[in-house]
């Protein structure tokens, strides 16, 4: 079991009580899970793969835990050589119509789902129902262009 | 979600398989984002609510003070009362049941027919009698008052048993469990672990059912008392405001009946031997044989320990206080409480009332006393069961967060259910996302019932099924169809919202400490500052422990290369229609920042609940809360105040009014 670490993620007083393990130490239950959650609210978008070789580089030996001293430096790194630059809506945009064959200005939930877990790197059943819930609208298609636009996050100035 | 496999040519000679996988990609940071977002509004939610609940704690000297001047309980305490006192003074016989009255009415010895009418009334938004309510309680006192400390339940004779935690006043949520699952019976038992009232609106409700099954099933229905079984915190967080209101006549009886009830709930139920299940959880000093042996009647509140049997040495007037002082005690983890420092105290410059003499003499007299008024071990067992939560590392510690109990780490749980040949801990008294969670390597197990707790969307609740096997089943549910319904994007985004007005609602209260904070980083006076000087000084104020530099687009809504604008920030946060016009607006932020406070000192010293209070007593409570809190208070500030609040100009001060007219009725938003 790891220690813990004096170090910590916001600057913070101490003076009133707060659960005092919310600090340096990142517990990996599921590493690609938890670290991509980090890595992507920092505004990167990695893939899969660039997640797992990543984590491979950062976590300790194997013990399933990731420790700050390591994580710091080596997402530093990625930052400032924009590894993972964000996808534009243009280029999203021209991924949906590349997968609309029929060029009808939509995707029924069965085209989309055939791609998504069936090519590339597939999701999962859950991560396929979340999807469709959240962009199917009530004609059960999915016009993407709409889509795009709402769901795109703009960048913190 | 493994990598595609898939050569280089293929790749690049594809379109759409390129177009999947960035689909995917995007799709994956979209869901991390909101994922992100999610964690932070439960941090805010959960950091409020514990600092609520750590407030009322740090407080304790004063309210035990208060208590001991206000309530009836403390003259209970000085003399002994024989049961037939009790069965006297709740005495429902004369109360009348008029004809016009369309609820249920109920027959002793309940009976299942009884309790089912109870429910369908419910259901239909009825209301019991006040005549059934005491009767109905009195019944539950009798039963409760023979039962033990540790209900010892097997699987043996029946399939399965049901367990359930925290319900807070949601009785959706336990109309829903009782629809998936089965009204409780014989074949059917039930454990509710803790926790039935405040916060939700139907905490009496939901207590009449439950209080109605045991009656019918005392076998088979299984209570555990929570931290909010008792009355002081009840004060504060709600279910004392909902007796009142709905039963104004007879309100007070039925509080201070339940105020019995809940110190004779008993403390933890063990299946089989094997499956411990408690409300809050456990500490490195934990012994089921002592908790099986205290007097558990005895301890009405966590918040007022029971006082000892002998007096102050100096012959004060005052009984000796039960102090909640604690020293460090037998095991070598050293668990030590701080002791408070109360000699900080400013007293008011001019009259000094009879109340406040007291309260100096208190002061004085019983803190060398307070090696002697120890928290007894019986009263740390009792608190540590009620109010604990785990901790990922090893060791235990003082819970500060919630003021009460400690964390205790993987290690401690070893120890403890292997010293009592135990395999699992089930606990409640943590929200959780998806109604349950395991921890320490799941040999503990929390269990949360009441969804949407913190807003609609927030969380799932659930409860288990265990048979012979002892092996959990779980059943999660959220109340209402529309939440089901929402997408991701949309919960995430409606309980943020609300989040996010709980936190400005926060950042409001503390404005002028905020600006003190802020300019001691712009000595130069430029009226702004950089961003992480604004969350290293905004954390400093609010102490909420919360990642503001996250948080900070939802909350600063424009920032010049990197500087925040802190002076427009802090305008921005205004509330645009004060209800109060007082000269003073400097007591106005303090009574904001104290409201919570003040609406529990001001249930207290209602000591008939009539729901108001004289201008007198509204003067020297303010004024001792002030000193407690080291401000100074002229008292033309006071009666200016008292004058103002008293808004029929009837000479006393209406409670209810008092703390709408301090609901922050709109705070400007960002977008």
């Amino acid at each position: 079991m790891c220690t813990r670490r004096s170090e910590r993620l916001s600057t913070r007083s101490t003076t009133r009580p707060t659960a005092p393990w919310t600090s340096g130490e990142l517990v990996r239950r599921q590493a690609a899970q938890e670290i991509g959650t980090i890595i992507y609210s920092l505004g990167c978008f990695p893939s899969q793969k660039d997640l797992h070789d990543f984590i491979a580089k950062v976590e300790e030996d194997h013990t399933g835990y990731i420790h700050l001293d390591k994580f710091l430096p080596a997402m530093t790194k990625v930052l400032q050589e924009h590894k993972f630059p964000p996808i534009s809506e243009d280029l999203l945009l021209q991924a949906f119509e590349a997968l609309d064959k029929e060029k009808k200005d939509y995707l029924d939930p069965e085209e989309l789902t055939k791609y998504m877990t069936q090519e590339g790197e597939p999701f999962t059943q859950e991560e396929m129902e979340e999807m469709l819930t959240a962009l199917a609208d009530h004609r059960n298609q999915i016009h993407y262009k709409d889509v795009v636009s709402q769901m795109t996050i703009k960048p913190d100035k | 979600m493994g990598c595609g496999v898939l050569s280089v040519t293929v790749l690049f000679s594809n379109p759409a398989i390129r177009a999947a996988l960035l689909i995917q990609r995007w799709y994956r940071q979209y869901v991390a984002r909101l994922e992100m977002r999610r964690r932070c509004t439960w941090n805010i939610f959960q950091s409020i609510e514990y600092a609520g609940e750590q407030d009322q704690i740090k407080l304790y000297n004063f309210f035990d003070f208060l208590m001991h001047h206000f309530t009836p309980a403390s003259s209970e305490s000085k003399t002994r009362r024989l049961p037939t006192h009790w069965e006297r003074y709740f005495c429902y016989e004369s109360i009348e049941v008029p004809d016009s009255y369309t609820g249920p009415r109920l027959t002793f010895p309940m009976t299942f027919c009884g309790v089912s009418k109870v429910v369908q009334a419910f259901k239909h938004k009825q209301q019991l009698h006040a005549r059934y309510v005491l009767q109905l309680l009195r019944e539950t006192w009798r039963l409760l008052r023979i039962l033990t400390n540790i209900s010892h339940v097997s699987t043996c004779h029946t399939k399965e048993i049901t367990i359930c935690g925290d319900l807070h006043g949601h009785l959706e949520d336990l109309l829903l469990i009782f629809y998936k699952n089965g009204l409780p019976s014989s074949e059917k038992p039930y454990v509710f672990n803790g926790d039935f009232v405040d916060r939700g609106k139907n905490s009496l409700e939901i207590l009449l059912i439950l209080f109605g099954f045991l009656l019918v099933y005392p076998n088979d229905v299984h209570l555990n008392r929570g931290n909010h079984e008792d009355h002081i915190v009840n004060l504060r967080y709600g279910f004392t405001k909902e007796v009142l209101g709905k039963y104004r006549v007879h309100g007070k009886k039925i509080l201070n009946l339940l105020q019995k009830i809940f110190s004779w709930l008993p403390l933890a139920t063990v299946i089989d031997h094997k499956v411990l299940i408690v409300h809050g959880g456990i500490s490195a000093t934990t012994d089921l044989n002592a908790i099986a042996r205290v007097d558990r009647h005895k301890y009405v509140s966590a918040l007022r320990p029971p006082k000892p049997t002998h007096y102050a040495a100096d012959g004060c007037k005052t009984q000796a206080m039960g102090s909640n002082h604690r020293e460090a005690s037998g095991p070598a983890e050293g668990r030590r409480r701080k002791k408070k420092d109360l000699s900080g105290c400013i007293f008011g410059r001019c009259e000094i009332w009879s109340m406040l003499m007291q309260y100096v003499y208190y002061i004085i007299y019983t803190s060398p006393l307070s090696s002697v008024l120890t928290m007894t071990d019986s009263s740390t067992q009792i608190v540590d069961v009620l109010w604990s939560d785990p901790m990922p590392q090893n060791g235990c510690i003082p819970n500060e967060v919630r003021g009460g109990g400690c964390y205790w780490g993987p290690d401690v749980t070893e120890e403890v259910l292997g010293r009592h040949n135990l395999q699992l801990l089930i606990r409640s008294h943590e929200c959780k996302q998806d109604g349950y969670e395991f921890c320490h390597n799941r040999r503990v197990l929390t269990i949360f019932s009441a969804s949407n707790y913190y807003e609609m969307g927030s969380n799932r609740g659930a409860y288990i099924r265990m048979g012979p096997d002892l092996v959990p089943h779980f059943i999660q549910y959220q109340a209402s169809q529309a939440c089901r319904e929402l997408t991701l994007r949309q919960s995430v985004g409606w309980t943020e919202r609300s989040a996010l007005r709980a936190l400005r609602e926060q950042l409001f209260v503390h404005k002028s400490d905020l600006i003190s904070a802020f300019q001691e980083f712009d000595p130069n006076n430029t009226g702004k500052i950089s961003l992480s000087h604004w969350a290293s000084a905004t954390e400093s104020v609010l102490k909420l422990g919360l990642p503001w530099r996250v948080l900070r687009p939802q909350l600063v809504s424009s920032t010049q290369y990197g500087m925040v604008d802190y002076q427009m920030w802090i305008r921005e946060l205004s509330i645009t229609e004060p209800k109060l016009q007082i000269s003073d607006t400097s007591i106005l932020e303090t009574m904001y920042k104290n409201h919570s406070n003040l609406e529990t000192i001001f249930r207290v010293i209602d000591t008939d609940h009539s729901g108001s209070i004289s201008f007198e007593e509204f003067r020297q409570t303010w004024r001792l809360l002030c000193s407690h809190l080291k401000t100074e208070i002229s008292d033309e500030a006071i009666a200016d105040l008292a004058h103002s609040i008293d808004f029929n100009k009837d000479g006393s001060i209406d409670i209810n009014e008092f703390m709408e007219a301090f609901r922050l009725v709109d705070l400007s938003a960002h977008a």
